[in-house]
């Protein structure tokens, strides 16, 4: 049954005891006409689409843990289409777009919200930076706002506007970017797709690949080998590991990212602020906590967790740009293990293995990826051709120079 | 983290910069007859283990030498530090 405000009083009246779980536990069957490897927000959002959008009906997201245990539920939840590359702004202003009807497609609340991002700049080179990305936005459909001081000052009049060293001299305002309810995004796709009948199997590890005569023929699990037509790995912080099963050496190294969240406070951010001068981005979340985050920590690990001197370093980011902020206290901490590629974007492409498709590669930005990244990587399992918008996010770019580098770092993941 | 350097002692990572993977010292030959596809690889494919892992760390903040590092990259625990020039010479590389 569907949610709406007529169930919700329904239930309030009669006890709460209508409610159901949101998506089945279903045994494994022998074989699917598509497997997805990963059910954080990019694999069940391919499953989603792939039943919705290409009538695939016979189709299953594989899950060594729990839905929402990576990083879909571990990110700082910010969505915005502010990318410059030709490769990469379409993309996400797709993105954006699927947003924007998300919660009617999916009929569930991911308290996706438009409250604005703002990027902070503090010198001439900078804002004419913003200006030449605020016109790429603009050129794939995008939403762009030029602020110049005294319009962030009227936005945000609790930045540190008297820094002698790094000046705010204006900001580029992206109105339509904002937030979404980071779990909320892998339940609704979760209980969408499974509506539409594809199986969710949790505590299901991926273990190999059944591969015959170079063709992906399924996959080995915990709970014993699946046959498929179509494997598609979306498996973030894992890329690595999952693909190294079917013999393939990846563009990826795998990094910590830490957030951070305060105390709950009363409104004080309009919206996402980001520091221009370091590394440094913050929200407000709906309870009150400030969200925030910087840099990675910069080395190779799988652990959950990072080390005090980037906590320290993100600190001093916040004080410089926010120094009210040094008045809340932190009440938690953690890290999610991204995939840094070597030029800071993402892969959505055929493998050399028929039959096996790779999604990853998502470094520091792929929650507000989710929609798209599942729209596109269910186009390209389904047809067999990449999207579009998707075109350039190809495994091969640094083989034939087309990679997509929007820092301008170079094959150094942890710049990116 | 505190990494053991070889001629200080012991140093928090704060003083230091890592620059990745140690294969990065072993550059391939460019007059090779396959430098092409050597070069990518080198670049840009990654092991990236989820246990032991050796790379290259820069004593930014202070000596400013090059170490290789080996970590265990699932509990953080560095296992031998050593510094890339021995490591360099070893191999037959530089003077
Ligand atoms: C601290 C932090 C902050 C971030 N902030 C933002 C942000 O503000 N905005 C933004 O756009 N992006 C952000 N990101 C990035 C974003 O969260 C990720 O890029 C994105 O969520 C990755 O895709 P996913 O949701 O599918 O990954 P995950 O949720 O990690 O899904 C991958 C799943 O694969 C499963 N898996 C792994 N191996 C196997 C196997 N062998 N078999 C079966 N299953 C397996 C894992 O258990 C996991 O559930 C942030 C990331 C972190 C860590």
């Amino acid at each position: 049954m569907g949610y709406s405000a007529f169930r919700i009083v329904r239930e309030a009246l009669t006890g709460h005891r209508g409610w159901k779980p949101a998506w089945r536990d279903p045994e494994p069957k022998a074989e699917y006409d598509a497997v997805v490897v990963g059910g954080g927000g990019h694999g069940l959002a391919t499953a989603f689409y792939l039943a919705r959008e290409h009538g695939l009906a016979n189709v299953a997201v594989l899950e060594k843990g729990w839905l929402g245990s990576g990083n879909i539920g571990r990110n700082t939840t910010i969505i915005r289409s502010n990318y410059l590359l030709p490769g990469n702004q379409p993309f996400y202003e797709w993105s954006m777009k699927l947003w924007e009807g998300l919660e009617q497609a999916l009929n569930f609340n991911a308290m996706v919200s438009q409250r604005g991002v703002l990027n902070l700049c503090h010198s001439d080179a900078q804002r004419d930076a913003y200006a030449r990305r605020g016109n790429a936005m603009i050129m794939s459909g995008a939403d762009a706002v030029l602020l110049d001081r005294d319009g962030v000052r009227r936005m945000c009049p609790f930045l540190d506007f008297d820094n002698a060293r790094f000046p705010i001299t204006g900001g580029l305002w992206q109105p339509r970017g904002g937030t979404a309810r980071h779990d909320a995004v892998a339940w609704g796709y979760a209980r969408a797709a499974d509506r539409r009948g594809v199986d969710i199997v949790q505590n299901c590890e991926v273990t190999g690949f059944l591969i015959e005569g170079g063709v992906c023929r399924g996959v080995e699990t915990t709970r014993g080998p699946i046959r498929a037509r179509r494997v598609g790995v979306a498996v973030a912080g894992s890329s690595s590991r999952v693909m190294a099963l079917a013999g393939l050496r990846l563009p990826i190294e795998s990094h910590v990212l830490q957030a951070f969240v305060t105390e709950g406070l009363k409104p004080v951010l309009p919206g996402v602020v980001t520091y221009g001068a370091g590394h440094f981005y913050v929200s407000q979340s709906d309870k009150g906590g400030l969200v925030f985050g910087g840099d990675l920590d910069g080395y190779n690990t799988y652990a959950q967790r990072g080390n005090l001197p980037v906590v320290e370093d993100v600190c001093e980011g916040g004080m410089a740009m926010m120094p009210s902020i040094g008045r809340a206290r932190v009440l938690r901490m953690w890290g999610g293990v991204v995939d840094m590629s070597m030029d800071g974007s993402p892969i959505i492409d055929r493998t050399p293995v028929e039959g096996l498709f790779f999604n990853g590669g998502w470094c520091y930005g792929g929650f507000k990826a989710t929609p798209a990244s599942g729209w596109c990587f269910a186009h390209l399992m389904a047809t067999g051709d990449p999207h579009p918008v998707a075109a350039a996010m190809r495994l091969d770019r640094f083989r034939t120079g087309a990679p997509i580098d929007e820092r301008g770092a170079g094959p150094q993941p942890n710049l990116h | 983290m505190i990494i053991d350097h070889p001629l200080l002692g012991p140093r928090d990572i704060a003083e230091f910069i890592c620059l990745g993977d140690a294969v990065l010292i072993e550059r391939p030959d460019p007059a090779a007859g396959d430098a092409m596809d050597r070069f990518h690889d080198w670049l840009h494919l990654r092991d990236n283990p989820a246990g032991e892992h050796r790379e290259l760390w820069y004593h930014e903040h202070g000596d400013r030498s090059w170490l290789v590092v080996t970590r265990d990259t699932l509990t953080h625990e560095i296992r031998r530090v050593e510094l890339a020039r021995d490591v360099a010479r070893a191999r037959g590389r530089g003077v």
